[in-house]
This record gives C-alpha cells, structure tokens and sequence, in this order.
C-alpha cells in the first residue's frame, strides 16, 4: 500500500484492513502516535489524513492508499505548538499530547475559545482538565 | 534566577510535546512475545478443570504451577494470588497466562474453564469478611448528643470511580544474563520490586525500570505488580522478552477503582450552630482482597469529620470483602467519600437550622489550636478560614446565591483538606531514601520517585538547584531502575514533593558544604565525582498511636475551598458546571504552573466523579467498560476556573511545600451537590447522573 507519511513516499506490506495506528507504531515505527482506547473514543492516536485530523485506530489502511498522512513525528522537533505545550504545562503525563497538538494543528488562527473546544471534544485529557492546553494554543500563535 | 517559585521547563516537556518520549508500550525487543491475561468468567467458584483447546505452534503457557516462590502479591496483606489456583472470589480474576510472538494468534487461543459456582456477595452492608476495622474516638459522643438542641442524621454513598488515565497498562519483561528486568508504566518501581522478589524467591537478581508512564492517579500503585509477574513468569518460562498490553476494556474491568463507600453521620448541635457531636460511620467496599483498603479506610476515616472542630467525635469504620474486583489507590485514598458525606451533611445541617451555609463552616472551621477527631492539635499551618474566606469572598457567594434563587443557576461550595504524607507513622516506617550524585556536568538526583505527570523530575530539580545554589539546566533526573537509585519510597500519598523533596533540599544542601564554594563542573574535574545519600527524618514532635488512632495523623494538611457554579436542564435535569472557583493552600508552591496543573486536573477529574463517571456494575464486574459509555470530562464537560493558590509556608517541607496531588479532588463533588441542593434536590449520592435526580426530586 503506497502513501505518503511525514513528506515522505512510503510502501507498507500490510494487510489492507490493518489499523492505521499498527501501521504507523509499528511498521514505520513512528511511535509518537499514541493508543488509548482503539475505539475512537479518546484521540490519542490522532494524525492527519489529507490535513484533517482523525483517529488512526478507526482508520484501515485500505483507506489511506494515495493519501498524505501527517503524524507528530511529521511537525519536526520545534513546532511553535511544541514549544507552547512545554512551556505553559500543556503536557503531564504527556501520552494525550501528540494526538492534541494533531488535532489542533487544524485550527484556524483565530479560533476562539469555544472554537477550540469544540476542535479538542474528541480528544480526552485526564490530567490537566484542558485549561493549560487552552493557554498552550493560544500561546503559540502570539508572535 | 532562583528556579524554585518560577515556572521553569518541564525536564520532560520537549519530549512529551514531540513524541519522542518512550513509553512501555513503544518498546520492541527482539523475539518479543505478546503476552494475554485468561480471567475468571464468574465472580466466585471453584475451578473444576482448564484446557487450552487445539495445539498451538509456540504458544506459552503458564499456570500457578510455574511459580517458583510464592503465589501472592506481597503488599499489607499476603491474601491475593497472582494466578487463582481453586477458588475464584472475583470476575475477571487471573488463572492462566499465554503468549506467542504473533498478537493475532494469542488472541485467538481458545481456553477453556470449568467452574462449580458459588453465591457471590456483592453487597457491603452484607458482608462478613472485615479487611479492617478503625475506631476513633474523642471526647464522650452519647452524652453530647442527649445534650444537643438538635440531631441531625443522614446517609450518603459515593459509587466507584475508574483511574481511566489514557495510557492502559503495560509492562514488558526481560529475561536478563543472572535473572529478570522489568520496564512498565507504574508508580511504585519498588513495590513491583517487592512483589516480583515473593514471586521468584530473594535470591533472584531483578531490575525495575519505570519507563514513561501516561498518567497513574493511583491506579498504577499496586495493580502494575500483578501485570509484572505475570510478564515475567511468561518471560522466564519462554526465555524470551514478554509484553502485556491491556485494551481499554481490560484494563477497565480488571484492575483497582475507588472503593465505593456508605457513610452515616449522625451530628448533635445547638441552636447557635454550633456542633457538639459528630458519630461517623463509614463503610468500604474493598473487593474481593485486601490489596491497600486498610490504609485507603485509615485515611478516609480521618478525614471524616471534615475540616471542623468537634470535642465529642466518634469515627467507626470498616473496609469489608465481597466478590468484585479489588478496589484500591485512587487520588484521594478514601478522603474524597468521606469529604463528600461530611460536606453534604454540613449543607443539610445549616438548611434544618435556617442557616447561611458560610457562617455555619465559619463557626465551626478548624483554627490554630483547634484539635482534629485524632486529638491533633492544629498549628499555624492551618488555613480553613484563610481559604473560606477568600472563596466566599471572591465568588461573591451569598450574594449570588439569592440571585440564583428560582433560576436554573446555582451555586454551591465545600471546604475540605487533605493530609500530607504516609498515615501516622507511615513515614517513619517508610525509612525512605534519597541520593544525589555529583557529575560531570552538573548534579544528578537518583531517587524511586516517578514521574506519572505531575512533574516529580522538574520540582525536584528547582529543588535540588535552589538549594546548591546552581542552575537548574545543570541537574539531571535519572530514570527509576532499583538497582540504580535510592527507595524514596512510594509516589503516592502527596508525599513526593513534601516528603522526597524534603531529603533532596538536605542531600544538596550537605553536598554544598563539600564542595565549599567550587561549582560541580570545578569540583568534579579536580577530585572526581561523589555522592550523598540521606534518609528522611520526620519531624521530631509528630506522635501517633497506631492502635488507638490518637494524635498527629498528618505532619501537615493542604486545604481548600471550591465554589462551583452549575445549571440544571429543567426538562432532562441535566446538570452542567459553568464555573468552578478553586482557593487552595498548600504551603507554597514550587512550580506555580504544574501547582496550577494539579489543581485544574484534580478539579477537572472531581466534578467527573461528582456528575459524570457511573461505573456500572453486573454480576460482580463493570458492565461498561468502554469510553463509549463510561464518560469522562470532555473539553466540552469541563468548565472555566478560577485557580487561587494562596501560601502559608510549612517549616517540614521543602521550600515551604506541603503536599498538593491529591487535595484538588476532594472538592468537587460535594460542591456540586451541595449547588443541586439549593435548588430543592435532596441528592445524597454520586455519580449526580440525571436519573437519580429525576428520583430525588420527584420524592
Ligand atoms: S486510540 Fe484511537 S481514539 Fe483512542
Ligand atoms: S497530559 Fe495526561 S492525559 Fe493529557
């Protein structure tokens, strides 16, 4: 199955009913992509398929033949989100994070409060009650 | 720039926030087998006969017999076995493990099991079988009550709470060149460490490794060591590396929640408010082991006269068996059922008594050289008015209560507390231990504690920076492996800051001397690297009677005061938080932004148990095991807060510190139902879910 992973074209032997998430943690060994739960329910395993967020544990692999999928592995190691999650404590234990920043990624830069609620609902936190992921998005948008 | 006070880096941050930080399950080895837990179907019985069906190309199995030391997971009692040999006593109980390189294959392996089933107990109030029983006594409670103008009685339950912290369990085991390494997500390395070495026999050579772990609040205390034994007996038997992934639903159904918990309080007081008497009784459901209900009930009963003064108080309590999962370590650990029941009844007092509910908490609130329902006397560090006060007055509670009167907005609020540290004695049992070592580069801290989120390796370096007098960049923070650093004990208990930190403040500040005046770097390149080891040494004046529960149950209490506002759906009596007000003084803190972090998340995580988090129980086990239908907060459940972190510094801490991790969730719940209450919903009990509202209000 061919797509393209981070920027790169890549060619996974893998059945096409595979999860995304397998595929992703372990044949590309991409393991920023985290699993929570396998059944949608709390975005942990987000990335984006052809620039919109979704979960990679409800994702077949049949699905994303041609696509560009994008992990957290995908943004480098000094995204302006990455820096904003470290400095305002968006991240504790830190295994909601990569799936979070993915979701947010999506966000238009002047989304308010309620906008980026509604963004995140899909993406369970059971650390920080969201209020620091809040400041970390709004953060990284300031100059 | 002094790190302590400041909100520097998290030490983990950049990692968490890239993904490159490693956590059990992203560990691969090679020829790692996939190791799979079979459970007990029916919650009690005995096992008549177990049969792998078919023959299955390198599967591994393992049963009871293949433990060479003993079956029991070592923890206060020695009552649990790590596989069921005859008699099941709980649902989804472990008999036998399997594992095969392929997860497919071990997930399709059939076995099967006969059972001649048992009645099963599933109701407290029925049981017989006592884990531990608590008596507090205080002053004389009968003749207080004869004496009172009025008694107030009532009956308030609170039903299990799932961790759901959203990474599930996992642990990997190693067969090593002398014995065995163990690389999980856990809180307590060396509890596993205990565990494993009953096991395999103290002879054996073993190695716990806590990797990155994605969240704990308890429930990776002491489950994590059952999940490691079995890992590592498929390991040992296989010669091979074994992981144990539980899903969601496995994880759900089997390991610990909070203990459910029945508590009856009967109070006598006189017209002016004042309370004379307080008689508690307090019911666990601990499961079907003993695992940690003795010390969850410890704390749960002393916590149960709630963050008042009382001369006449008698607290009875019990932890009693039946046939469900073990309950055990949650946030909290028993103070969050008892701070609920007692904040509740404290609202229905000042509504029999026409009373403002503020004035009532302000007559009878601890103060400095009050005493507790143990006898302890209460010192400056005691701040129940300081963070009443500024709730109510921040809130502008009593003004927004009439307002609300007949809308379908209300307010509510709890004042609460929580004690920091091991019960009692526990810290001077504990013994525990801290090293710091001095490097190349700078200093390096070596201690047991975990990092689960809650930041143990940053405010242990602005500890460890402040108190060398060098930049915080400049210490390290080594990953827990037991043959590597000191036993700082459990991370648990709000201890980690307090207590751990507390050592870590003396071993730099003892390092300092030695290297008089010369920086690490300096002082390592000329006479080469050494290291400082100290043990903790409670305060001197801290008396505690084990058998009479008398005296100092805590070297200090964090406290606090939430205010939550709600609305309630007329048609479906849905409740929903608008605004949560959290006041809270916990000494002072160390990292304002993880301090911050701790509170939000535990407020966060409170109002889930108060409205949203209903554990569904059938036949002996969660009926709803799936984060479909077991709801926790989402962003859209989860309201605005006002975070007030006031300061009254504590002598025993680090810095001032007392400790913080646990305080936030005792909160919530009560002020969420004492703001149902104002809107004429006699509601006792949590989950608040619209259903038992709707029974309430139409009674
Ligand atoms: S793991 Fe995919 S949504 Fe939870
Ligand atoms: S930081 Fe732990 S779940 Fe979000």
């Amino acid at each position: 199955m061919r797509f393209t992973l981070n920027g790169v074209a890549t060619n996974v032997d893998a059945h096409p009913m595979s999860r995304l998430l397998d595929v992703v943690r372990e044949e590309c060994q991409l393991t920023g992509t985290k699993e929570g739960c396998g059944e949608g329910e709390c975005g942990a395993c987000t990335v984006l398929v052809d620039g919109d967020p979704v979960c990679s544990c409800l994702v077949p692999l049949a699905q994303v033949e041609g696509a560009e999928v994008v992990t957290i592995e995908g943004l480098g190691d000094d995204h302006p989100l990455q820096h904003a999650f470290m400095n305002e404590v968006g991240a504790q234990c830190g295994i909601c994070t990569p799936g979070m920043i993915m979701a947010a990624l999506s966000l238009e830069p002047d989304a308010s409060i309620d906008d980026i609620k509604v963004a995140l609902s899909g993406n369970l936190c059971r650390c920080t009650g969201y209020s620091a992921i809040y400041r970390a998005i709004m953060k990284a948008r300031q100059p | 720039m002094a790190a302590v006070g400041n909100s520097v880096p998290r030490k983990d941050g950049i990692g968490k926030a890239t993904g490159h930080a490693v956590y059990a399950d992203d560990i691969v080895m090679p020829g790692m087998l996939h190791g799979r837990t079979i459970r007990s179907t029916i919650p009690h019985g005995r096992i008549r006969s177990v049969n792998v069906v078919g023959d299955v190309p390198g599967l591994i199995v393992v049963d009871h017999h293949d433990i060479p030391g003993r079956n029991v997971v070592d923890l206060i009692e020695q009552d649990q076995p790590f596989l069921v040999e005859r008699d099941v006593r709980h649902l989804a109980e472990p008999i036998l493990l399997l594992a095969h390189e392929d997860r497919e294959v071990v997930d399709a392996v059939r076995v099967e099991i006969e059972y001649e089933e048992l009645e099963p107990l599933f109701d407290p109030e029925r049981s017989e079988g006592i884990l531990k029983s608590i008596d507090i006594v205080k002053g004389d409670v009968e003749a207080a009550l004869a004496d009172a103008d009025f008694i107030v009685e009532g009956t308030y339950r609170t039903g299990h709470q799932e961790h759901v912290y959203i990474e599930p369990n996992v642990v990997v085991a190693m067969p090593e060149e002398d014995g065995i390494a163990v690389f999980g997500s856990v809180q307590c390395p060396f509890y596993v460490l205990k565990a494993l070495k009953s096991l395999l026999g103290a002879s054996a050579h073993i190695r716990v490794v806590q990797t990155e772990t994605g969240g704990g609040f308890g429930g990776k205390e002491e489950y994590p060591s059952m999940i490691a034994g079995h890992a590592t007996l498929l390991a040992l038997k296989s010669g091979r590396p074994v992981k144990i992934l539980y899903d969601r639903g496995e994880d759900m159904i089997a390991t610990t929640k909070r203990h459910p918990s029945i508590v009856r309080h009967r109070t006598g007081v006189m017209r002016d408010g004042r309370i004379v008497a307080m008689d508690v009784d307090v019911l666990l459901d601990g499961g079907a082991y003993s695992t940690l209900s003795p010390v969850v009930l410890s704390r749960g009963c002393i916590h149960a006269a709630g963050a008042y003064r009382c001369d006449n108080t008698r607290i009875r309590g019990r932890a009693v068996a039946t046939n469900t999962p073990p309950n055990g370590a949650f946030r909290g650990f028993g103070a969050p059922q008892t701070e609920f029941a007692v904040e509740v009844h404290i609202e229905r007092i000042a509504e029999e008594l026409a009373m403002d509910p503020v004035s009532l908490r302000e007559l009878n609130a601890l103060r400095p050289g009050d005493t507790t329902a143990t006898g302890q006397v209460m010192g400056t560090d005691c701040s129940a008015h300081m963070v009443l006060e500024e709730a109510v007055r921040r809130t502008e509670f009593r003004a927004k209560r009439e307002q609300y009167r007949g809308t379908n907005r209300s307010i509510g609020l709890a004042l609460f507390f929580h004690g920091a540290g091991f019960t009692g004695s526990g810290e001077r049992h504990l013994n525990s231990k801290a090293r710091i070592d001095l490097t190349e580069r700078g200093v390096r801290i070596a201690v047991g504690s975990t990092e689960i989120g809650q930041g143990t390796r940053t405010m242990h370096a602005q500890i460890v920076a402040d108190a060398l007098a060098i930049p915080y960049e400049d210490v390290e923070v080594a990953q827990p492996d037991t043959t590597l650093v000191a036993d700082s004990g459990p991370t648990v208990a709000s201890r980690t800051c307090m207590v751990v930190g507390k050592i870590l403040e003396q071993c730099a500040m003892e390092m300092k001397d030695r290297l008089g005046g010369m920086s690490p770097a300096d002082y390592h390149a000329k006479h080469g690297g050494f290291s400082v080891l100290r043990k903790y040494e409670p305060p001197d004046w801290i008396e505690w009677d084990d058998h009479t529960y008398r005296r100092d149950a805590y070297a200090t209490y964090a406290w606090g005061c939430d205010v939550v506002e709600i609305e309630m759906d007329p048609d479906t009596l849905e409740v929903r938080p608008v605004k949560v007000t959290a006041v809270q003084e916990f000494g002072r803190p160390i990292h304002p932004a993880l301090a911050r972090g701790q509170i939000e998340g535990g407020t966060a995580q409170g109002l889930g148990y108060a409205l949203l988090e209903h554990v569904v129980m059938r036949n002996g086990g969660m009926a709803n095991a799936q984060l479909t239908n077991y709801i926790i907060p989402t962003t859209l459940d989860t309201p605005e807060f006002d975070i007030v972190m006031l300061e009254n510094p504590y002598a025993g801490g680090p810095f001032g510190a007392k400790g913080l991790g646990e305080l936030p969730i005792d909160g919530p719940a009560p002020a969420v139902v004492n703001a149902i209450r104002h809107f004429g919903v006699d509601l006792r009990e949590i989950p608040a879910i619209p259903e038992r509202l709707v029974a309430c209000a139409s009674r």
